[in-house]
């Protein structure tokens, strides 16, 4: 049984699933519930400046997309950060933290972008002996309109001033949550970086609008005939966090830097992947909304196995383990050629990959009468989308044409050395290979 | 109440309450959960085996992504445009046999797309609209005879009213709807539907019913011919196939399809007497739907006795299984030898390759009421040539004579299914559209 103890930024939690600051982490009976079920760490929801807490709608908070029978693969949420006092979280996060030591327990915050607001509340959060603060510099909806989450996680200058005031009013480890609702997400990181930050931690959610109420024509969530754009979460956004993260993984200017993944992470499988791409730990939100804390369980027995037929015997063994094989597309081998190959044993004759090639790609699938689909190694660019359509798995594979054949498709004999488009005749900015 | 082993025919054997409960829906209709569960699972496959494979060609991946879209009535109208009897085939189509056969989920998995539930889900929710969801040309001025009121006839009917032509329909019996009304065990049609159906595709207008009328009785060939521009005929097989064997005429024995058309027509299924020991010969559905509903009425001992083997049964597998889990026993390579008193004698049956022989041994059932199922004869022909024991025809059923057209059962080449002969109909009427316009 492989050791899933993580150690992130000197914060030691028995497994690297964390809850993301979101409604499931509002309050101690939720959070105490998490730690019960066995999640590794929490960051505690959003808190605001001492005061009246904000307020939130009292209509629909969530919008969902679906997949097959109703499954959850993307929400979007209007709330805004906790609706509850100051004073009533920071009591309840100091009782958690005492009473589960061995969970990290993190405060997510989001004040004004001055630094009085920020001198008045680091304090108070440090008392409470939670390990650490999460910066909320994401969240696209609502705050981002009074100039805080996402406004400020836009602002590059902004994000390296904050965080160079919580270095100095705070002690402990203080994590950047970054917004990708921005072009270029090392921006953001770098900022944070050269503010001192202690890690990122990514994405927030995605400024979205899950769907139209065509009755109404109104976005939904409707909220009395009105929607707004909220944040985009779940297993649909994993794709767009882990590029986010791959990037700054491998910036030369953030490289390193420890990262807490966070973007549709729903399986065991998920979190390796976010953590092969250089993630300390991972951040949950949507999955426990979806099926409640006991997911955890799953995670955990997964992610164990998985590390002891690998031979990891801890997380740090494999994170970041993935981060040098992400490079720019202009590096790729392009003497690396490949074939689709169709396994008839596995074929049950559907024609999904006739139809995918012959009408939009490029016609090197043949049928026969008898529903027979083979593959023309003469037209085919091995692009793989055969593979992507085909509803049994492992039934169409890409093989690698060995050095030394002849390619059909351009009667070129495959060579076995690494040549690139750098160095490509067709590329007017060909430098000489050396 | 009598008892399951009263001696003897007798009614009422079991409870009102468990008849019924055993007529119900044999597919319920699927909810609307399981409607979108069910919807997801197909693949849009290209140039689907489905549709290969469903006689009427229905648009099939189509329907039920226009089913998974929330769109049913759109679904609908792809399944009537090339099935106007979609509804019924829903319910009585050997769905194993056809679509959900050939669907490569069966294939993959051995748990076909449930394509006949998702069909009727589809056609329950447009026929419960009002109206009639196609319309009619502009009148044509040509008037087309159609005898025979059965899937055949009424799928000929309803496509030869909507091309704008003026068509009377006859048919021999008191209500229309064939083998629909009176052919189909009555838990795959329950509520009237038979009826009802009838009632909708009669909403496209156009066609005048005239029931009670026969050809050979009322009508005659020559004289349609005279008096219509066009003729089709789907008049069934009215007759049934006798046993051949001393006793065939005793009191007890009777046809599988009369004792099925009866239970349809009857309102009180507890009045309607069965045998407490039932023999049913042959091996195809009709065989099957009378077993089974001697079952349901509440006959103690049910078989059915095929005198080949299992896989040479007309009937399905899921319709064998059927019979099987109502308790209805399955006799393989035995054929009638003898009808008694009280009893069936039954031959044990080999086939060297040289044909099917009696082995010489021989068994007796107890058999109050003994039912003849082993397929049905043509009884009118019109005078048109016959081959095959069935009226011949060509292409897309013309018959030996000009201006007459035949399909369903009646004619060479259907087999007996009324997804065929809707299919058949059909395309008469398209030829005979052909024929009479110059399209």
């Amino acid at each position: 049984m492989a050791d899933l103890t993580t150690d992130f930024l000197g914060i030691q939690s028995p497994n690297p699933f964390w809850l993301a600051s979101a409604p499931p982490t509002d309050k101690e009976y939720n959070v105490r519930r998490a730690f019960e079920a066995g999640w590794g760490g929490v960051v505690w929801k959003t808190l605001g400046a001492e005061g009246p807490p904000v307020v939130n709608v009292n209509g629909p908070r969530y919008g969902a997309i679906y997949g097959a029978d109703r499954r959850l693969l993307g929400l979007n949420n209007i709330e805004l950060i906790t609706d509850r006092p100051l004073e009533v979280n920071l009591e309840e996060m100091a009782r958690v933290k005492a009473d589960y030591p061995d969970r990290a327990l993190i405060a997510s915050i989001m004040v004004p972008c001055e630094e009085q607001a920020w001198k008045d509340i680091l304090p108070r959060v440090e008392e409470t002996n939670a390990d650490g603060i999460e910066l909320n510099f994401g969240c696209p909806h609502g705050m981002a309109e009074r100039g805080m989450g996402s406004a400020v996680g836009q602002v590059p200058e902004y994000i390296e001033m904050v965080v160079r005031w919580c270095k100095q009013y705070y002690q402990r480890p203080v994590i950047v949550k970054l917004t990708p609702n921005i072009t270029d997400i090392r921006k953001p990181a770098q900022a944070a970086k050269n503010g001192g930050a202690d890690a990122v931690s990514l994405i927030n959610t995605i400024n979205s609008i899950t769907s139209v109420n065509l009755d109404a024509m109104s976005p939904e969530p409707m909220i009395d005939g009105k929607g707004t754009h909220g944040g985009y979460c779940g297993p649909a956004v994993k794709p767009i966090a882990m590029n986010m993260v791959a990037e700054i993984a491998r910036d030369p200017a953030t490289r390193g830097m420890p990262i807490s993944g966070i973007g549709g992470i729903t399986t065991w499988r998920d979190a390796a992947e976010f953590m092969a791409l250089g993630c300390g730990n991972v951040q949950v939100c949507t999955a426990a909304m979806t099926y409640g804390f006991k997911i955890v369980a799953e995670m955990k027995s997964g992610l164990s196995q998985w590390m002891d037929e690998k031979g990891y015997a801890s997380t740090a063994d494999f994170v970041g383990r993935a981060v040098p094989n992400v490079t720019d597309w202009q590096y790729l081998n392009l003497n690396y050629i490949a074939k689709a190959k169709i396994d008839q044993d596995k074929c049950i004759s559907c024609g999904r990959c006739y139809a995918a090639c012959e009408d939009t790609s490029h016609q090197a699938i043949a049928m026969s009468a008898d529903r027979t689909f083979t593959v023309i190694d003469e037209e085919c660019v091995a692009c793989n989308l055969c593979v992507d359509v085909c509803p049994v798995q492992d039934c169409i594979s890409m093989e690698q044409l060995p050095s030394g054949r002849t390619d059909p498709r351009t009667g070129k004999l495959v060579l076995d050395d690494y040549a690139n488009w750098t160095t490509h005749p067709n590329n007017p900015g060909a430098v000489a290979a050396e | 109440m009598t008892s399951p082993t009263a001696p003897g025919i007798a009614a009422g054997r079991i409870a009102a309450e468990q008849i019924a409960a055993g007529f119900a829906d044999l597919h319920a209709p699927l909810a609307p959960h399981e409607v979108n569960v069910a919807a997801d699972r197909c693949y849009f496959c290209y140039d689907a085996p489905c549709v290969t494979a469903c006689p009427t060609s229905i648009d099939i991946p189509l329907f039920i992504r226009q089913i998974a879209t929330g769109t049913p009535e759109a679904a609908a109208r792809t399944i009537f445009e090339s099935n106007i009897l979609g509804g019924m085939c829903a319910r009585v189509c050997p769905t194993e046999d056809l679509c959900e056969g050939a669907c490569v989920r069966e294939a993959a998995e051995g748990k076909p797309v449930e394509i006949g539930r998702l069909q009727r889900h589809a056609t329950d929710t447009l026929m419960a609209q009002q109206g009639h969801p196609f319309t009619r040309a502009p009148e044509t001025g040509k008037r087309v005879a159609v005898v025979g009121a059965g899937p055949a006839g009424l799928s000929c009917a309803h496509r030869l009213a909507m091309l704008g032509h003026a068509v009377t329909m006859y048919d021999a019996k008191a209500k229309p709807g064939g083998l629909n009304e009176y052919g189909i065990a009555a838990y795959k049609s329950t509520n009237g539907f038979a009826q009802r159906e009838v009632d909708w595709l009669m909403g496209i207008g156009g066609i005048t019913l005239e029931t009670g009328k026969a050809l050979g009785g009322d009508l005659s060939l020559d004289a349609l011919a005279e008096d219509f521009d066009a003729v089709f005929l789907g008049v069934g097989l009215g007759g049934v196939n006798a046993l051949g064997i001393a006793g065939d005429d005793r009191e007890g024995v009777a046809n599988a399809v009369d004792f099925i058309g009866e239970l349809r027509q009857s309102a009180d299924l507890g009045s309607l007497p069965v045998g407490r020991n039932v023999v049913v010969i042959g091996g195809g559905m009709t065989a099957v739907d009378a077993a089974v509903q001697s079952k349901l009425l509440g006959a103690e001992n049910v078989t059915i006795a095929y005198r080949r083997g299992r896989e040479a049964m007309g009937a399905s597998r899921y319709e064998q299984d059927l019979a099987a889990s109502h308790g209805v026993r399955l006799m393989f390579n035995v054929q009638p030898h003898f009808v008694h008193d009280g009893g069936i004698n039954l031959e044990y049956t080999t086939d060297d390759g040289d044909g099917l022989k009696g082995t010489g041994e021989t068994v007796t059932l107890p058999a109050d009421q003994v039912f003849r199922a082993i397929g049905q004869t043509l009884t009118t022909d019109g005078g048109l040539t016959v081959e095959g024991r069935k009226i011949k025809v060509s292409g897309a059923g013309r018959t030996t004579r000009d201006g007459v057209w035949a399909g369903g059962d009646c004619a060479l080449g259907g087999d007996d299914l009324t997804v065929t002969a809707v299919a058949q109909g059909r395309d008469a009427a398209m030829d005979i559209h052909a024929a009479l316009t110059g399209a």
